[in-house]
């Protein structure tokens, strides 16, 4: 009860254009380093789950636009069929949006259930696209990546707040 | 916070609309791309602007690269270079022999009338990343249309072939394995010049003769080279081995599986081949008009 008090009640200062941009990047970043063997399995979509993050945090001001960029760019990136993340990305964004009064109800330990769901659907729309177009499929492992980023979306909140949080009074210890 | 009305006033489209609008375009993206092939334009724009970052993406590796070749101690420098000259040594004597007998063999070729073979050039190159995508064999080198790359042209190793640059951006181009699912390579086997189609299985170190008869003579360790007839691929380079036959009398076709002799996943450096296709125009309009003449009789 208290940790869950600790995270609704917080209050926080408000989020900077600039440090949401950063992240995206950050994100892209992670995304471009050359993974190689077992870690491509376990690689978790960075975007997406940046995406999801901003989406449920701040649904004002990240939405479909830049979720479709992103997808757009993730495609370009990844020489894969045009449009293919920007679908999913913008299903992400859209279960986002929709959900995120209802998410940030529940603890961080909670939250990883509704996220692992939505992340495990941005993975299946690329499946689904990809199987469309003629791919193989990959083996169940292909889902690992989203599991693996839902186990850290704590981790990610924790540090996307830190710019939040307003620096601690001195009158107070 | 920004003085912005509440957002019950003015609220723009509902997300779902939104998220039609963007389903709708990704979907006509998706299949503009895939049946016309009208975004590359949109492809190439985007690539140039997100290039910065994949360069700095694949910077560590290179400083770590650069910081292993630092801490090389001289002992294993000095076995290196000996082994390298006595190489070079061996292979001087090859190479002399070589050009000798490509003169022979060119002045043989103009006094039978055949077409001279060209001298390929190649372009070094080094992968910047490999295997992101888990639907494709592909990677990534970082030489591109700016430094003369074009689409189609082979990619080899020190071995024998790795693939071919199926897709091409200012300073980078993408190249599909030849374990590629949907990638095929026309082969020949050096033992009795049978000549097949290489297919990729999507499984790395795994290739396989696609519809190759039950009765063909293909064996264990068969060495398969390019076939050349294709016009992609310059005669001659080495591809694959031959591992497994199976003849299963139920099937149409042979399982003949073969493993890639160069090292299609762990390399760092490859060649792209600037090979000139110089075949002659294929005759294709006789064998469109003969169906065509067939089908008035069929009618009467």
């Amino acid at each position: 009860m208290q940790a869950r008090d600790s995270t609704l009640h917080e209050i926080l200062l408000p989020v900077r254009g600039t440090f949401i941009i950063f992240t995206f990047v950050l994100a892209l970043l992670v995304n471009f380093l050359p993974w190689s063997g077992w870690w491509v399995f376990l690689k978790p979509d960075f975007v997406a789950l940046v995406l999801l993050y901003w989406c449920i945090q701040q649904p004002r001001k990240v939405g479909f636009t830049s979720a479709w960029l992103l997808g757009l760019v993730m495609d370009v990136a990844e020489g894969s069929l045009f449009g293919q993340h920007a679908l999913a990305y913008s299903v992400l964004a859209y279960a986002g949006i929709v959900l995120h009064r209802r998410v940030l109800m529940f603890t961080l330990r909670d939250q990883i259930l509704h996220v692992v769901v939505l992340l495990l659907l941005n993975d299946l729309i690329v499946l689904g696209v990809r199987m469309f177009a003629g791919a193989a499929f990959p083996g169940w492992s292909y889902f690992a990546g989203s599991l693996v980023a839902a186990v850290m979306w704590p981790v990610l909140t924790y540090m996307f707040k830190l710019p939040q949080r307003p620096t601690p009074d001195p009158d107070r210890v | 916070m920004e003085h912005s009305p509440p957002p019950f006033f003015r609220r723009g489209p509902t997300p779902l609309v939104r998220l039609l609008l963007c389903s709708l375009m990704s979907v006509a993206f998706l299949i503009s791309d895939a049946r016309y092939g009208y975004l590359e334009g949109i492809r190439q724009a985007v690539s140039v602007v997100i290039y910065p970052l994949q360069r700095l993406a694949a910077a560590p590796r290179a400083l770590l690269d650069t910081v292993g070749e630092f801490f090389v101690t001289q002992s294993a420098l000095r076995t290196e270079n000996a082994r390298l000259s006595a190489q070079s040594l061996s292979e001087a004597a090859i190479l002399r022999k070589y050009a000798a007998l490509s003169a022979e063999n060119a002045h043989l070729r103009e006094l039978l009338g055949a077409r001279q073979r060209f001298p390929e050039s190649t372009i070094f190159a080094e992968v910047l990343y490999a295997g992101r995508d888990l639907f494709t064999r592909k990677i990534v080198v970082d030489k591109g249309q700016q430094h003369g790359v074009k689409p189609g042209q082979p990619v080899i190793d020190q071995i024998g072939v790795v693939g071919q640059v199926t897709r091409i951006y200012p300073w980078l181009s993408e190249v599909t394995l030849i374990t590629d699912k949907d990638q095929a390579v026309p082969v020949q086997s050096l033992r009795n010049g049978l000549r097949a189609v290489l297919g990729g299985t999507g499984n790395d170190g795994q290739l396989e003769l696609k519809f190759t008869p039950l009765n063909a003579d293909f064996q264990n360790g068969d060495q398969l080279v390019t076939s050349g007839i294709d016009g992609v691929y310059p005669p001659g380079l080495p591809v694959a081995e031959v591992i497994n036959v199976e003849r299963n009398a139920a099937y149409l076709f042979a399982r003949i599986t073969c493993k890639p002799l160069a090292g299609v996943t762990s390399h760092s450096q490859v060649l792209v081949l600037t090979w000139e296709n110089q075949l002659p125009e294929r005759p294709a309009e006789e064998t469109k008009a003969a169906p065509r003449a067939k089908k008035p009789r069929r009618g009467s």
